[in-house]
């Protein structure tokens, strides 16, 4: 008991960053629900997470590159390629539509090795590469969507972005009104899409040596090239990640808004969304400490700002002041370490 | 004292491809404009100072910037310091309308370099936060009521105006760039910026006071992208929300394409000048060539990657 106790102070400990985002992040959410009309109900938090699922992929595509201690820039242009490829295939029979979801994760999927291949191969600095490669996503999805439009089905538009309840009425698998069914069918399934889609690549991931690599290349790249890790194929990997969640992001928003939109301006701001959730959710930018799940929680936390502005009525116009101010005082919060250092040299990284 | 002793030959060699690759651009917009309309439009001086104008702006911030990105560090906050300094510039008005945008350009700055120098933040993210937190306070200050935003004639001179039939800009970028090369080759502060982006422990060690370097750094910065912002409402007659949106990216790339190393230390200010020229006139060609926005982008991505890959990838690690 002893035991389990030391080393649950010790995962805290070293997931401080962590630890103080989950928290906050469970208080908000508490403190909101309590103040909104609608509090604790399922619909409340069907809208919430609706309005997340894009953010966290993004987010959670972004980590990768930054336990490598590197960046990607493209996440959210490839984020935009692949909501204007799914807006022009996601239609049509459940078989076509089930290849255009496939086709669009692998545009994703496909541009992501196309960065890592870069990186790798053509060693050229991830931040760099990345401006360059997003803004050639940025052009190739104003070639499928010079406008904004498309046409994605709208069964799986409203079964995906509602509750287990509604999946399952919309699509007659079962009788939605079934007894043993009515405790799950709460469930928003955007919820469902983030838990699976997320942990489940992400937990057994980390586990793999591929995975460890990409932490070990982040401490430091010549202690991991001397470990005999393969670094290479780590790089390949995250980047490769990297478009495939920013696919998923891309996906989701074809299915949520049933269409595609090459906004250079969105792309922009959904890249330096994901790098600021990334930070907010403990994962350090030099690479090497921090995980998906964080920035999950990460995400949340900036979405969760934007809940608060709508039901304590705050002037739309000072918004964006509030979450640039949060932000800056939250990154701020984490300089406090230097305060602490005994050796000003350790600071110098 | 050869300071820093890094080998010429391939500092250099980013300058002589990215200068090769202009020429290249003047001719194949040239044997584009002879193919469809006989005339070779891109090789007069006017058409040059044109472009030099233009892209006077972009290269203001990049210079700037090119300080910061010595050091290994970045700031993102350029865009809303250049609409900041812009719009508060123009509400001023009168007189102190150019005094006004540069001390937004020195506040900003000194926020920056506080917060990365000093508490340590990761530029990346500071001077994001920084940057989203101008947007607000800009928000909220057009929001209430609508304050003055059309340029004062002195912004206007120094933007559009001419001396001599060459654009007030360019004369503006030219003692931009004077200022900064002095500040690189004939001062501490200069020498102390490659030493802190080579490696900040030894250069602290060696009695440097690194973060008063840094802080310097994003000082300049931030007035660079005032006065880059000051001009633009200048030339556009007026400040709007925005305004500096479209150059964040490309004064990354030029200071990159320059042969500047983004992990710092590593630089040649006439190389952030070529790039900036570079990109200037690639945009230019590609809308002479009417492409579309579409080919634009994939274009300008696809010869960033390809210039780097002649002359800017890393070593391997190996040890």
């Amino acid at each position: 008991m002893n035991d389990y106790k030391k080393s649950l102070k010790l995962a805290i400990g070293q997931n401080m960053g962590f630890t103080v985002a989950t928290v906050g992040l469970l208080l908000l959410w508490l403190l909101y629900n309590i103040l909104h009309p609608g509090g604790f109900s399922s619909a409340v938090l069907i809208q919430n997470t609706n309005e997340s699922v894009v953010i966290v992929f993004v987010a959670i595509a972004q980590t990768f590159p930054i336990l490598l201690g590197g960046l990607d820039l493209s996440v959210g242009a490839v984020m935009t390629l692949a909501n204007c490829v799914a807006s022009a295939l996601m239609s049509g029979s459940p078989i076509q539509i089930l290849i255009g979801a496939i086709i669009t994760l692998l545009t994703g999927t496909a541009f992501g090795f196309l960065n890592g291949m870069i990186v790798v191969y053509g060693r050229i600095q991830p931040i760099i590469a990345t401006l360059a490669t997003g803004s050639i996503a940025i052009g190739l999805a104003l070639f499928i969507r010079p406008q904004p439009g498309g046409d994605v089905d709208g069964d799986l538009g409203w079964a995906l972005t509602n509750d287990l309840y509604e999946l399952v009425y919309t699509y007659g698998w079962w009788d939605a009104d079934a007894a043993w069914f009515s405790p799950f069918a709460w469930i928003p399934v955007p919820l469902l899409i983030i838990i699976i889609v997320g942990f489940g690549i992400w937990l057994p991931f980390k586990k793999t040596v591929t995975g460890r690599t990409i932490y070990a290349v982040g401490s430091s790249e010549s202690a991991a090239f001397m470990s005999g890790l393969p670094i290479e194929r780590a790089k390949l990997t995250a980047f490769t990640m990297a478009g495939f969640f920013a696919a998923c992001g891309g996906l989701y928003l074809a299915i949520q808004t049933s269409s595609g939109n090459a906004d250079m301006t969105q792309a922009g701001s959904y890249t330096l969304n994901s790098i600021a959730a990334v930070v907010l959710g403990g994962t350090s930018l030099f690479g090497g400490v921090g995980g998906a799940i964080g920035s999950l929680v990460g995400a949340l936390l900036l979405r969760m700002l934007s809940f608060y502005f709508r039901i304590m009525s705050i002037d739309p116009l000072l918004q964006p002041l509030i979450e640039g101010v949060v932000l800056l005082v939250a990154v701020s919060l984490g300089a406090l370490r230097t305060l602490r250092t005994k050796n000003r040299l350790r600071l110098f990284r | 004292m050869n300071f820093p002793t890094i080998n010429i030959s391939s500092e250099d060699k980013p300058i002589l491809i990215a200068s090769g690759f202009i020429l290249v651009i003047l001719l194949i917009g040239t044997g584009y404009t002879l193919a469809t309309q006989g005339t070779m439009p891109l090789l007069t001086v006017n058409y040059l100072l044109q472009q030099l104008q233009s892209g006077a702006f972009l290269g203001i911030a990049a210079a700037g910037l090119m300080l910061v990105i010595l050091h290994g560090h970045i700031d993102l906050s350029i865009p809303w310091t250049m609409t900041a300094a812009a719009m508060m510039a123009t509400t001023v008005g009168g007189e102190l309308a150019l005094p006004t945008g540069l001390a937004v350009g020195v506040c900003i700055g000194l926020v920056n370099g506080i917060g990365v120098g000093y508490l340590r933040v990761p530029s990346m993210i500071f001077t994001l936060g920084l940057d989203s937190a101008m947007r607000g306070l800009m928000v909220a200050h057009t929001g209430g009521y609508a304050p003055a935003d059309t340029a004062t004639p002195f912004m206007r001179f120094l933007a559009s105006g001419k001396f001599m039939g060459v654009p007030m800009s360019v004369f503006v970028w030219a003692f931009v760039s004077l200022v900064i090369v002095f500040l690189l080759k004939k001062t501490t502060f200069g020498k102390s910026i490659y030493a802190t982006g080579n490696n900040e422990a030894a250069a602290y060690l060696s009695g440097i006071k690194t973060r008063r370097v840094i802080l310097g750094a994003f000082v300049v910065s931030g007035v660079c992208a005032a006065l880059a912002g000051v001009l633009l409402a200048g030339y556009s007659a007026k400040a709007y929300q925005g305004m500096g949106n479209a150059f964040l990216l490309p004064s990354i790339a030029a200071v990159v394409l320059g042969g500047t190393h983004i992990l710092g230390g590593k630089g040649k200010y006439i190389g952030t000048l070529i790039g900036v020229v570079l990109l200037v006139l690639l945009n230019s060609v590609l809308s002479i060539m009417q492409m579309p926005e579409a080919g634009r982008q994939v274009i300008y991505g696809t010869v960033i990657i390809t210039m780097l890959l002649v002359y800017g990838r890393g070593q391997k690690v190996t040890s």
